[in-house]
């Protein structure tokens, strides 16, 4: 089966949220009526989930403690793994959460202004649910990557101003 | 102290050659600060990062050497697949099909190979500024063929005919355009062929903007029937592959054309970079995906920019091929060279003025729309303010 290709508007706003209506009917060839009812329904439809921005905390002095957590989980019948995933996800500290293959079951990302806040989160939140076997933590030391934008210094446009 | 000498003076040949029309500008833009430019015939994106990891890892395994002349076989055979697949159009990766620096030495190489002095050379324009140099430099007489923004810069047989001479040799193709954006449908090349066989000519297909077509797939020159035998096909991956720096193409053609101009190339350049060779491998094998996308951006904001020109009373056909928007400054009344030079200076956007690609580009800027939809927009309202000011 041919996959379908992906909506231009969707690929354009995954790129850069901030572009608006009116330069993506532009961009594409339709009204910005067009467009604007489009994103109306993917937000509505809950294909659009958010609008966010990808910021370097380190940078302003802010910095928060992070922490990707490999959770060990005991299936539920009817369930499987969706109620403990649901509950976890609940928490505000969690930032994401994915079923994984591998070694453990659960991928959790965990987000607290410090180690504290994070070691109590894990001890007394996170592993005393019921269903969680066992969690593994590894604590972010630098970012290279994220959500697609580079943490390092990114490459600068080189080109002559005027070439043939 | 040395005595002074009274040197001879240099080849006639070097001294006639014009400079190029861009030169003058970008002479002017460099030196500025704050320009947005639309100036630039390049793409914006660096070379994937596939590409350039292969390209340090054939270094640090020491690939420094030479290559055949003809460029390395799994090159040329990756070549020939990706033409097959693509066009359906067959050479052999042994015998016909050259690595060369860029399209540029491809075309350097085909006039040498084709022209005695006096032998003329048909170049529809406007069109890509070294076309009627390589020509004038190979001996042969550049005989332009004016295409207008009426039928969309796209060249026709008829006009061809009109300008052919018992003096012709070839047909200088370049389309999609650059600077037009112009692109050849088909029939047109059907016709075009048809016309070249008749007459004897050979047919010099520059197709380094076949990938950056935006409605319908390109057609490549030598797949059309009766042209393969008549045609030197030169591509590269340049745009595309957003690889200009790397400086490699490839020039196809029957094995007894070719074969010369692996001679010629033997001698003078000996072989393409390896390093390059090796990058344009690993692009054509893993890039596709990366092409893709770097299209699909280039497709939005050509859009992007020809609705905003028109929008300013620039009028602007829709370009079919490569990165350029080629709108008539006719309704401000200023000449190409006036628009582009006023515009930098007043507003610091870099246009080129048509004029710098010959016959049929006064009235007409380019502005190249590789460069990213902020700046596209930043460029736009510039651009208006400079209209308001005018009107």
């Amino acid at each position: 089966m041919p996959k379908e290709t992906p909506d231009e508007i969707l690929t354009i706003l995954a790129r850069d949220a901030r572009t608006s209506c009116e330069t993506i009917a532009k961009m594409t060839g339709r009204t910005v009526e067009d467009v604007e009812k489009a994103v109306r329904d993917y937000e509505q439809r809950g294909v659009i989930k958010t609008y966010f921005t990808v910021i370097d905390w380190e940078k302003t002095g802010c910095e928060k403690v992070v922490a990707f957590i490999d959770v060990k989980v005991t299936p539920a019948r009817d369930v499987g793994f969706d109620a403990v995933a649901c509950r976890i996800a609940r928490f505000a500290q969690v930032q994401s959460v994915w079923l994984v293959s591998g070694g453990s079951d659960l991928r959790v990302v965990v987000e607290a202004p410090n180690l504290r806040e994070l070691a109590s989160f894990v001890s007394e939140k996170l592993a005393t649910i019921d269903g969680v076997t066992g969690t593994t933590s590894h604590f972010l030391l630098k970012r290279y990557k994220e959500d697609g934008a580079l943490f390092f210094d990114s490459e600068q446009d080189q080109r002559l101003v005027v070439s043939p | 102290m040395s005595q002074s000498v009274s040197l001879k003076p240099l080849s006639k040949t070097a001294l006639e050659v014009p400079f190029s029309g861009i030169r003058r500008f970008f002479d002017i833009a460099a030196s500025m600060q704050d320009v947005v430019s639309l100036g630039v015939g390049e793409p914006d994106f660096a070379t994937p990062w596939s590409v350039r990891e292969a390209a340090i890892y054939s270094l640090e395994r020491g690939q420094t050497t030479y290559t055949s002349n003809y460029g390395l076989l799994e090159l040329r055979r990756e070549i020939a697949r990706y033409l097959n697949k693509r066009y359906s159009v067959e050479y052999n990766p042994d015998s016909e099909i050259l690595v060369t620096v860029g399209v540029s030495e491809g075309l350097d190489l085909a006039m040498r190979v084709l022209l005695n002095p006096g032998d003329e050379v048909l170049v529809p324009e406007p069109c890509y500024v070294s076309y009627k140099p390589c020509v004038a430099l190979a001996g042969g007489v550049p005989v332009s063929v004016e295409t207008r923004s009426d039928a969309k810069f796209a060249v026709t047989a008829d006009q061809l005919k009109a300008a052919c001479t018992a003096k012709t040799k070839a047909v200088l193709l370049g389309y999609p355009s650059n600077p037009t954006g112009a692109v050849l449908s088909r029939e047109r090349i059907v016709e075009i062929i048809a016309f070249a066989r008749d007459r004897g000519l050979y047919v010099i297909s520059d197709e380094i903007y076949d990938r950056l077509t935006y409605d319908g797939i390109h057609t490549c020159v030598a797949s059309v029937p009766g042209a393969r035998d008549i045609t030197i096909l030169l591509n590269g991956f340049s745009k595309a592959h957003a690889m200009t720096g790397w400086r490699i193409g490839y020039a196809c053609a029957p094995e007894h054309i070719l074969k010369m101009m692996m001679k010629l190339h033997s001698y003078t350049m000996l072989c393409a970079p390896i390093t390059g060779q090796v990058a344009a491998l690993e692009a054509l094998k893993h890039a596709e995906n990366e092409v893709e996308n770097m299209v699909a951006h280039y497709k939005q904001r050509r859009r992007l920019i020809v609705d905003g020109l028109n929008k300013l009373g620039l009028t602007c056909h829709m370009p079919l091929g490569a990165f350029y928007a080629f709108p008539s400054i006719e309704s401000t009344g200023l000449t190409a060279e006036q628009f582009a030079e006023r515009l930098l200076m007043e507003e610091r956007v870099a246009v080129v003025p048509g004029t710098a690609f010959g016959a049929g580009g006064n009235g007409h800027v380019r502005c190249s729309y590789a460069t990213s939809v902020e700046r596209i927009e930043v460029a736009l309202a510039r651009m208006k303010k400079f209209m308001d000011k005018l009107s």
